[in-house]
């Protein structure tokens, strides 16, 4: 089961993480000074708390919990929020993937833990909440003193939201709320859960539910063998009375939560980048050190071929992700341009994670090397948030205008 | 408290360096430089000092304008203003002559900087500053605390550790543990540009010194493992191979 334990009692690796990001087409030169001190900023923070714990955090699946108030305190939670309500935030999205990115990079449970707080959770208080939604819970959102998590996917219902099964029957002075939800990332810690429910008529509807709400649980999810430094869970409501105040009151229907998960989903694509970035400059290191044959294996053209794709992968990857950052800063990213870039990025991590690990040989399935930790957590990545062959067929839905998916 | 930091911009100490001009000059291509690690603890500390006494902190960079992000990043961390001499840093009394003429002008309590940069890694420049305003000056300050007006500090030295107290104003060569790194938040990132960088002109272009050439060091060889029970061998490539013996 999923463990939280203190800082001192977690295995800290005195391998000193050397990553380096390739940048073979110059982006650097499409970003401003801030870009760049955010980036290397939050390389710097990962390189401190994170890649130290990493592997034993994910042997022992253990949820570093005391590092979300260091999230908060850096700036990683709801960095797109405004001012008013995150003294961290009014970053633009840029600078949000290149935060998910170096994450990411990290550990994908990791970077799990902060965008569903930041697009999930903050996003859509932010967006669709009332002013005393927004100040009674994005200041603790931002801080970290709250964990919060996203109620949508359902036991019955992944990639088909709409059939969901949990409902919100009006009360007069209240709600009432019952169905479960499933697969629920930061569950079994959150202090407040955003939920989609059907009312009497059929519209979904989102509501803030508090942790310690009668006849509200969060059982956590056991024995994953994917993203195991960050908790797993489902959320289940049995007649929870919900006050009508905490209903979000600017939006209803599937658009609410579809709104989230582009958010959450362009930052995921850049997430994408880190790990193949991870898993590249791992193989290049050790391929440049690793002799045989009297030469290092970077001398064969067959580990030249890998890392030339790896790398060309990677390049492509980063402008599709820096040209759509461009459009969700201008409000014009399409849930199908994020469709593909999460797609494209997630798929060429995997490829570049499956490459780097044959480069490696043996090495490269034991923990002294983040390899094959990146490849089961990118398991999890290319199914949620929509899978694979989800967003594969958002694209056909794009280029034929014929639903493909129902 | 009005405290001066000086900070170098210095290549990532992971860079792999290399010189052009028959070996005269660095080659700054595809160089990622950063504030030098010394620096970066005195900057730690003296950001800390002030949250705790009050006061300001300014940074200081004898640098051109390729600078400013090294300079900005001190900004961020929590250097309330910052200096930039617009000036290529060419020897250790040059940079100490630039700084002294600022700090002559501010009296600032505490000069503090790294106990050298991680670049040339001469170790002068505090010691000449001092000099120059005629005020002392320390260095490897290792630990840092203020107490009415007197600084408390323990020292590196050979073997051991100095403690000593000494009365403001003084300049510091800093090093670790007198603070741990800062990395700033976002909160300080977005601030940095909304703080005064002001540049100005050198006052005096006295460089005493000219390097002639760099080398770098030989490449690390592989090790050799010998047997515990051939000391023979070990020996004979001790005297004939290392050559130390």
């Amino acid at each position: 089961m999923t463990q939280t334990l203190t800082e001192a009692e977690i295995k800290k690796s005195t391998k000193q993480d050397l990553f380096e990001s390739p940048d073979f087409y110059g982006i650097d030169d499409l970003l401003t000074e801030e870009h760049i001190l955010i980036r290397n900023s939050v390389r710097d923070f990962v390189k401190k708390e994170i890649s130290p714990i990493i592997e034993d955090c994910a042997e022992r699946n253990i949820f570093p919990e005391y590092l979300v108030p260091e999230f908060g305190k850096l700036g990683l939670l709801g960095p797109t929020v405004s001012t008013d309500y995150n003294p961290n935030g009014g970053l633009d999205y840029i600078s949000y993937g290149l935060m998910m990115q170096e994450i990411e990079r990290g550990d994908s449970g990791m970077r799990s833990t902060v965008s569903v707080q930041g697009s999930l959770v903050m996003f859509p208080i932010y967006t669709f909440g009332s002013e005393e939604q927004k100040k009674k819970y994005l200041p603790k959102l931002a801080s970290g003193e709250y964990l919060g998590c996203f109620g949508l996917t359902e036991p019955n219902h992944g990639s088909n939201p709409s059939g969901m099964e949990s409902r919100l029957e009006d009360k007069g002075d209240h709600y009432v709320l019952n169905g479960a939800k499933m697969w629920i990332t930061n569950s079994p810690k959150a202090d407040i859960a955003v939920v989609w429910a059907k009312n009497d008529e059929g519209r979904i509807l989102g509501v803030i539910v508090e942790r310690g709400m009668e006849g509200f649980s969060a059982p956590t999810i056991h024995d994953k063998w994917s993203l195991r430094a960050s908790v797993t869970g489902e959320l289940v409501f049995n007649d929870v009375k919900i006050p009508k105040e905490n209903v979000l009151p600017g939006v209803s229907g599937l658009k609410g939560p579809l709104n989230c998960l582009d958010s959450a989903r362009y930052g995921i694509s850049w997430g994408a980048i880190g790990v193949a970035m991870d898993c590249y400059d791992t193989a290049r290191r050790y391929a440049l050190e690793r002799k045989q044959f009297g030469k290092p294996i970077a001398g064969f053209q067959l580990i030249q071929k890998k890392l030339a794709e790896m790398l060309t992968e990677i390049t492509k990857a980063q402008l599709i992700s820096w040209r759509l950052g461009v459009l969700k800063n201008e409000g014009k990213a399409t849930t199908a341009q994020i469709s593909l870039a999460k797609r494209n990025n997630i798929e060429i991590a995997m490829n570049t994670a499956r490459e780097a690990r044959q480069i490696l040989g043996g090495m490269g399935i034991t923990q002294e090397y983040s390899i094959m930790r990146h490849m089961m957590n990118l398991e999890s990545v290319v199914t949620y948030e929509g899978t694979h062959d989800i967003h594969l067929l958002i694209l056909g839905h794009e280029i034929t205008g014929i639903q493909a998916f129902r | 408290m009005k405290i001066l930091v000086c900070i170098t911009h210095v290549p990532d100490t992971t860079s792999k360096i290399t010189f052009t001009n028959d070996n005269t000059e660095l080659d700054k291509g595809g160089l990622q430089f950063v504030i030098g690690p010394y620096d970066d603890y005195a900057l730690a500390r003296a950001v800390e000092i002030k949250e705790q006494l009050g006061g300001t902190v300014t940074a200081l960079n004898v640098g051109q304008q390729e600078t400013e992000p090294t300079i900005r990043k001190a900004l961020a961390i929590g250097a309330d203003d910052a200096i930039r001499i617009d000036a290529e840093p060419t020897d250790a009394y040059f940079v100490a002559q630039q700084i002294a003429e600022v700090a002559k002008a501010e009296n600032y309590d505490l000069i503090m900087m790294g106990r050298e940069s991680s670049d040339y890694n001469g170790g002068q420049v505090h010691g000449m500053v001092g000099e120059m305003l005629g005020i002392p000056s320390l260095s490897p300050v290792m630990k840092l605390d203020i107490d009415k007006g007197v600084a408390k500090m323990a020292r590196e030295i050979e073997g051991g550790k100095e403690y000593l107290e000494a009365s403001l104003p003084l300049v510091l060569g800093c090093q670790e543990p007198i603070a741990e790194w800062k990395i700033p938040n976002m909160r300080g990132i977005m601030g940095a540009r909304k703080k005064p960088l002001k540049v100005i002109t050198p006052t005096n272009n006295d460089t005493l010194t000219t390097p002639e050439s760099y080398e770098l060091p030989a490449p690390r060889t592989d090790v050799k493992l010998i047997d515990a029970d051939n000391t023979a061998e070990l020996v004979s490539l001790l005297k004939n191979e290392a050559k130390v013996i």
